[in-house]
């Protein structure tokens, strides 16, 4: 790269058409991406213009008319709204605070594993859900609460009652949280033991001769070694604190359940794909991108101010 | 334990370690194993109920062997034609759809890994930018079937999630790790872009191909959200979602042909054995596979 005469990446300072004659090859590679970003991305940005206008179906997916916010206006007085924005909101919150301290302990665990191949074992095994489709792990979910499963078996061997977890609205924020955990915690290791792995050793060693255990190297050691990578996950989860698990709600979810496990992206579905209100659907899913949006950027630069960390 | 433990440790001079962190080894170990355990357990339960007679997991007896063992249910599906198409259907759309996915991303971003390609300070950002911003479900879904009319065929499925953003960053950051040498050489040679592209770049970069490869056909081959939003004829469905339709107990058992005369009720034996087979592919190749997946993760983390 360095023997290259023009400066790297000023845009105006070369001759743009000599530039484009010597390297019209490698922009050709740039023709059906580019396209297909206009039309798979773009096109549905804008597309969400028709929050503001009215669609009733058909081609042109700009809408017909300017109705202005009317349809936030809708939504906004609707109580099923405010319901699955707090549902939102509630099951996103209590999931991170549950799932980031204990994936973070399990990190260290593992880092603290000193046989290789036994250590490699709890790994694969951990990672494992993570590849298994949502359908599946909706329907072990049901097969595990069900009546007949393990979980009532246990109980009623204590003696208790039997309970229709699935059906039951004050179930389903649990079931959402643990199974969330236990199909995400190995996954969400990784990156926290990509980043130990990149500490340098000479600090444990520092830290041993100064007489620091296991424990303390962990907590001076460790931990500030991994910081960067804590904080950048945490900006990633509050930034998608609006969005939830979609596919599993739609699969776990129902009538009885609505009450703490609709959300806006099942609302949004409801709405539009069952009902056909695609633009009151559209401004509701607005309002949650940029939210989510305002969330993330707000994060970033909070974390930027406090720690130096960020995402960019 | 303990004692094997002092020489793997960091390199360091041997030193004793002490009760407490030998206690904690211990605990340490119990927590793993607890894990392992929490982990795997449904699928046992799931192969377990496969394998059960329907009385004996109505009745909740099933834990972790099958009770009354039998093979009735696994015979009864795979003796039927539906179970083959719907994996016939997802081995096409994975097959056809991961190819289209490794193509578009490693050409989109081969060029953006080359810092001398000026115009890519317009062109990054342009790609960067639809992972902060999304047109949402709606928008997505009056495109692809009212306006492109992709609706029920398998393109409405493959190609509007083709290129994954986050995926084409990882194959950038690897692409502009690759020695230029190579490149330049050829170059000097008389070989245009598309040459070094196919024999000197694509060779080079298996690792990372793999890795891609993976997570395009996984995605694909667990997708049930998509086929479930485009494709209205049941011939054209992925196993996943007819899957789907099982567990949500959709269809009358007369269909598949097992479990009780409870029309919407599908019998927990069947479901079990369903979830099995479609899983089945993905845990067998998985441990194999596995270092690829995490391959892909670490180089996507070391340049953001």
């Amino acid at each position: 790269m360095a023997r290259q005469k023009q400066p790297k990446n000023e845009l105006g300072k070369i001759n743009l058409g000599r530039h484009l004659k010597k390297e019209w090859m490698m922009y050709s590679f740039l023709v059906i991406p580019i396209v297909y970003y206009v039309i798979f991305k773009y096109i549905p940005m804008f597309g969400n213009i028709i929050a503001f206008r009215k669609y009733s179906g058909g081609v042109n997916i700009f809408g017909e008319k300017w109705v202005g916010f009317r349809y936030f206006r809708q939504f906004l007085r609707d109580p099923s709204f405010w319901r699955a924005f707090r549902n939102t909101l509630s099951l996103s919150v209590t999931y991170l605070l549950f799932r980031f301290p204990i994936t973070l302990t399990f990190a260290l665990l593992l880092n603290e594993i000193r046989r290789a191949k036994w250590k490699k074992f709890v790994q694969t095994v951990s990672y494992l859900p993570h590849f298994i489709s949502m359908v599946i792990i909706a329907g072990m979910i049901k097969e595990v609460v069900s009546l007949n499963g393990p979980i009532n078996a246990m109980i009623s061997a204590m003696g208790g009652e039997k309970i229709s977890f699935i059906q039951e609205a004050s179930w389903f924020p649990p079931i959402y949280i643990i199974s969330g955990i236990w199909q995400g915690l190995g996954w969400g290791t990784i990156l926290y033991l990509a980043a130990m792995t990149g500490i340098n050793t000479e600090l444990y060693e520092a830290a041993k001769v100064d007489g620091a255990n296991r424990f303390q190297q962990a907590i001076h050691v460790t931990i500030p070694g991994i910081m960067p990578t804590i904080v950048t996950l945490l900006i990633l989860d509050i930034g998608g604190i609006m969005g939830s698990n979609f596919e599993k709600i739609i699969l776990l979810y129902l009538p009885s359940t609505y009450e703490t496990a609709d959300v806006i992206s099942t609302l949004v579905y409801r709405m539009g794909i069952s009902g056909g209100n695609f633009s009151y659907a559209t401004a509701v899913g607005l309002f949650e991108g940029v939210i989510g949006l305002i969330l993330v950027t707000t994060a970033n630069l909070v974390s930027r101010k406090l720690t130096e960390a960020s995402l960019w | 334990m303990a004692g094997k433990n002092a020489d793997l440790a960091m390199s360091g001079p041997k030193v004793k370690e002490s009760t407490g962190y030998k206690i904690f080894v211990v605990i340490n170990t119990i927590i793993m194993i607890a894990i392992v355990f929490f982990t795997l357990y449904p699928f046992v339960y799931l192969v377990a109920q496969s394998f059960s007679s329907e009385r004996a997991i109505y009745a909740g007896e099933v834990s972790f062997f099958p009770v009354e063992f039998t093979t009735q249910t696994y015979n009864v599906i795979l003796s039927k034609p539906d179970f083959f198409l719907y994996y016939k259907n997802t081995i096409v759309y994975s097959v056809v759809g991961t190819l289209i996915s490794l193509f578009g991303s490693a050409i989109l971003a081969y060029p953006l890994s080359k810092n001398r390609l000026v115009l890519n300070k317009f062109f990054t950002p342009f790609v960067v930018f639809t992972m902060f911003f999304a047109g949402g479900m709606i928008p997505n879904y009056v495109l692809i079937a009212q306006a492109l009319h992709m609706r029920d065929t398998m393109w409405a499925i493959i190609i509007p999630g083709a290129i994954s953003t986050y995926n084409v960053l990882i194959m950038k950051s690897f692409f502009a790790g690759l020695p230029n040498e190579l490149e330049e050489a050829a170059s000097i040679d008389g070989m245009n872009a598309y040459g070094i592209f196919v024999k000197i770049i694509i060779p080079l970069s298996k690792p990372i191909l793999a890795s891609m490869f993976l997570f395009y056909i996984v995605g694909i081959w667990n997708n049930w959200f998509g086929p479930f939003l485009y494709l209205d004829t049941k011939d054209k469905w992925p196993v996943a979602l007819y899957l789907r339709q099982i567990i949500m107990g959709a269809t009358g058992t007369q269909e598949i042909g097992a479990g009780s005369d409870e029309a919407s009720q599908i019998a927990a034996n069947v479901r079990s054995c369903c979830m099995v087979l479609t899983a089945a592919p993905i845990i067998c190749v998985y441990p194999f596979v596995q270092k690829y997946f995490v391959q892909g993760m670490m180089i996507g983390s070391v340049k953001g």
